[in-house]
């Protein structure tokens, strides 16, 4: 087994606080390809009921992925970066990230596996507001491909 | 968008197809901070063994996100979850069509609360790119 299982039920973080801004939330739709007007419109977003312009259901990636890139950094974890894919994503949110939101993520790695010559390993992101409030849970599992 | 009255298990959403190419993967890497070498740059992403510059699965993932949204009358706050496993590569050709990613989706579950359970399914050149995909959907 490549990665130090004795990392199980490590906790990384709270890191640094997050602002979500309208621009990057705009620049992420942008990129994705969400063209809802509730992304970039202040005034949209408002009448239909947000407190300001919110993120696609995917933005929270761009927190929740430096947050476990701090997990997988860590030398002590001995993973090999070069043999990673992504192999499964997911995010439940209490409500969406909306520009205006200053939040922090926290990271636990819930599991690591072995599956063949794999290592499989899960961390789970919470990412809540600077006062306390819980906003969304990312799970990510990525593979290290043996060698 | 339908509303939870209308809708029923097996309701089908649909399909739609949308265009990766190269510079959609160089947007994508500068919004969401992945600048994974393989993402961009073709001699080193083949130099590892792939067929090509690949796309990001952050950046197909969000097209079944894009999909359930515009479904869902466009209100991105209307995908309470999502969750993927990715399956596939994408290789994204230098060219003027790049990759086609092929989404289509059904109903598998009414959940109560004006929420449903999306089944998503993502090709690209009839290959599956994302699988056990699903999305929570509020409707109205």
């Amino acid at each position: 087994m490549a990665l130090n299982t004795d990392y199980v039920g490590r906790v990384f973080g709270p890191g640094e606080p997050y602002e979500v801004s309208r621009v990057k939330i705009a620049e992420f739709a942008e990129a994705v390809g969400e063209t809802s007007p509730l992304c970039r419109d202040r005034e949209a977003a408002v009448k239909a009921g947000y407190p300001d312009v919110i993120a696609p259901p995917t933005f929270a990636i761009v927190i929740s992925m430096a947050s476990s890139k701090v997990v997988q950094d860590d030398p002590g974890l001995g993973l090999d970066y070069s043999m990673v894919v992504h192999g499964e994503q997911a995010f439940t949110h209490a409500r969406p990230l909306h520009a205006g939101d200053v939040v922090v993520a926290t990271s636990t790695v819930e599991s690591i596996r072995a599956v063949g010559g794999m290592s499989l390993m899960t961390t789970i992101t919470d990412i809540s507001t600077v006062d306390g409030e819980h906003v969304c849970t990312a799970k990510s599992v990525i593979v290290e491909r043996g060698k | 968008m339908p509303t939870y009255e209308d809708v029923e298990v097996g309701t089908t959403i649909p399909p739609k197809s949308y265009q990766l190419g190269r510079l959609s993967l160089v947007k994508y890497a500068g919004a969401s901070g992945d600048f994974n070498i393989i993402h961009w740059n073709e001699r080193v992403a083949t130099q590892v063994g792939l067929p090509n510059v690949i796309a990001h699965g952050m950046l197909t993932m969000a097209q079944g996100s894009n999909y359930v949204t515009e479904w869902a009358d466009g209100d991105p706050g209307a995908v309470l979850e999502y969750g993927v496993r990715f399956s596939a590569m994408v290789p994204v050709p230098d060219d003027d069509q790049g990759a086609t990613v092929e989404v289509s989706g059904k109903v598998i579950k009414k959940l109560g609360d004006n929420k449903v359970e999306v089944d998503l399914s993502a090709r690209c050149d009839g290959t599956k790119i994302l699988s056990r995909s699903r999305a929570v959907v509020r409707l109205s």
